[in-house]
């Protein structure tokens, strides 16, 4: 077996055990790096130099013994957080060249405290704002399972660089499925935390009241090792929460017989894709084997959410995005002759398309007038969608949906048309809006393209999911499989 | 809600982006439709709904009124388009 088709904890073990060095294993993934990702444009900034020294740094305490599972493994960054001398360009020509004075509490926690490498910064979409990598300002990634395919977004790099080997794990975001849909999309295992449990300092905000930091990986056991490293309370972010972190690595083992899950009936309605809903399926059905309950449940507040999350994330992203002004950082335009037209210029030329269109919904959605009509009433329908959630886990454990309606789909499908690119995250979207923690993991395959399923969990019960997840997929194989192109 | 291409102006003006005046009826159409898309909420009845705006019931933490950050001016303006003498550069504003 080659070093990139090794489990974190097998990786872990081998370092424990002298097989190979973390400087070796760093030295692996670079090469593929090298080799591979001009066919899918997944790192925007590749860091040999910072790898190697971290690399050689984690040998040497490895060396001296006494340290934690995920010292000297590798991990690539998505280019949402903010890294000390390395660019954070966010995916944007506004910040082409920002290169931040800070880490995100992410960065210190996985590198400075876990003693993880970082192999480099990957692609996304701008500002985090897409579904298909294609908004990105260094070009759209490829999915490795069909390179004319788009790899999901926003976390495209995140999962493309995990599913061709470049990279053992990602850190990734989600604002309405960003970490899920991609890694639906290329067959990865993702999730997205509870609303305030991993820190958000240092990851460059887009709708700050949904957006959440997680991880993409090649199992569910992986995920849960680096989630555990990167979840806990930080007094730099406002809304992160005083509360111990679960164990979420050693509860992997539990039987999930007599558990109670929810079909909501809203999410297998018309939509999804044949090939999907067979996966879907069988998902429930495998689980019903292992001994969960399953029964039927109405979150019918559910299909509001995407208009929902259309008001709610654009206003909020409309203010974020204010402080891109080309004054204090960022894009300045060469053109300007006083200062209005310093902001109107810079910002003009420094966002691309679907980032100005947000800004612009959001800014009508706030302005006078139209505030009620949509901010507030949008404010509203996102209660009664988390009432909804509230009521359902009285009698639930666990709500089990698809993750997408379909499979990755083609370059340029849904790129003209705006309304039918937000629907892509018509699954996603509701827990983000209620701050549950939701995951995506593969349950088959639809004309050799990777389908996922999302479990929705119950505030702060991760380590739960995640033992329902490591559960399935000690029964199934679909997570063990690669795209044949990056063995 | 549809938009016109001057609306698309006035918001773009608001928000302190130009826009290139051949992009205003591509960008009106789009925004057009996104509204028309939205518009579904308010058919929703919210009647006694209180609005949500964040996922958690959170109060703000408070610190003790102490300082606690060094000055890092010079590396906050590292990244600064302009700076002369610490401060950040901007065209003339007061003729």
């Amino acid at each position: 077996m080659s070093l990139h088709q090794l489990s974190l904890t097998a990786m872990a073990a081998g370092l424990a055990a002298k097989q190979f060095s973390s400087r070796e294993l760093t030295q692996h993934y670079l090469a593929r790096i090298a080799q591979f990702d001009d066919q899918l444009n997944s790192f925007v900034s590749v860091t040999p130099e910072i790898a190697l020294m971290q690399a050689d740094a984690a040998d040497a305490r490895l060396a001296a013994g006494g340290v934690g599972l995920l010292t000297g493994i590798p991990i690539a960054q998505k280019d949402i957080f903010c890294t000390t001398g390395v660019r954070t360009a966010c995916g944007s020509k506004m910040l082409d060249k920002f290169v931040a004075p800070y880490d995100a509490t992410i960065v210190r926690k996985l590198h400075s405290d876990s003693g993880m490498v970082m192999l480099g910064k990957v692609n996304m979409d701008e500002f985090a704002m897409g579904s298909s990598n294609e908004t990105s300002f260094y070009g759209p990634v490829k999915n490795p399972w069909d390179l004319s395919c788009v790899p999901g977004g926003s976390s495209g790099g995140s999962v493309a660089c995990v599913a061709a080997g470049l990279a053992p794990v990602a850190t990734a975001t989600d604002t309405g499925g960003s970490i899920r849909q991609p890694a639906a999309f290329t067959n990865l295992t993702g999730i997205k935390p509870t609303y305030g449990r991993v820190s958000r300092y240092g990851m460059i905000a887009f709708a700050s009241s949904l957006d959440q930091a997680g991880v993409v990986a090649r199992s569910t056991e992986d995920a849960a090792l680096i989630l555990q490293a990167m979840s806990g309370f930080d007094a730099l972010d406002s809304t992160s929460i005083e509360r111990p972190v679960d164990d979420l690595v050693t509860g992997l083992g539990q039987s999930i017989k007599g558990l109670k899950i929810g079909l909501p009936k809203e999410y297998f309605a018309d939509g999804m894709a044949p090939g999907v809903r067979t996966c879907v399926e069988a998902a429930i059905a495998q689980l019903k084997v292992l001994g969960a309950v399953v029964s039927e449940i109405s979150l019918p507040n559910a299909p509001l959410s995407v208009p929902t999350y259309y008001v709610v994330a654009p206003a909020e992203a409309s203010s974020n995005l204010a402080r891109m002004d080309g004054v204090r950082f960022g894009h300045r335009s060469q053109e300007a002759r006083n200062l209005e037209e310093l902001y109107k210029k810079s910002r003009g030329e420094g966002f691309g398309a679907e980032v100005q269109r947000r800004i612009m919904i959001g800014t009508y959605v706030l302005s006078h007038g139209y505030y009620d009509a949509y901010y507030l009433q949008a404010q509203k329908v996102r209660n009664l969608i988390y009432q909804d959630f509230k009521r359902a886990y009285e009698t639930v454990d666990v709500i089990l949906a698809p993750t997408t309606t379909g499979t990755a789909f083609k370059f340029g499908d849904n790129s003209d048309d705006p309304v039918a690119m937000y629907l892509n995250d018509i699954y996603t979207i509701a827990a983000n809006l209620a701050g549950i923690p939701a995951m995506s993991l593969p349950c088959g395959f639809s004309e050799g393209l990777p389908v996922g399923f999302q479990l929705m969990g119950n505030y702060f019960d991760e380590a739960r999911l995640l033992n329902v997840a490591h559960q399935y997929q000690q029964a199934t194989d679909f997570h063990t499989q690669s795209p044949k192109e990056f063995v | 809600m549809s938009l016109t291409p001057e609306q698309v102006q006035q918001v773009a003006h608001l928000a302190r982006l130009e826009l290139k005046p051949e992009k205003t009826t591509l960008y009106a159409q789009q925004l057009s439709n996104i509204l028309a898309m939205v518009d579904q909420l308010t058919a929703v009845d919210t009647r006694g709904v209180m609005p949500m705006a964040h996922p958690l019931e959170l109060t703000q933490r408070l610190r003790p009124d102490l300082v606690s950050e060094p000055n890092r001016r010079e590396a906050y303006q590292a990244h600064a388009p302009a700076v002369e003498a610490g401060l950040f550069l901007v065209p003339k504003v007061i003729e």
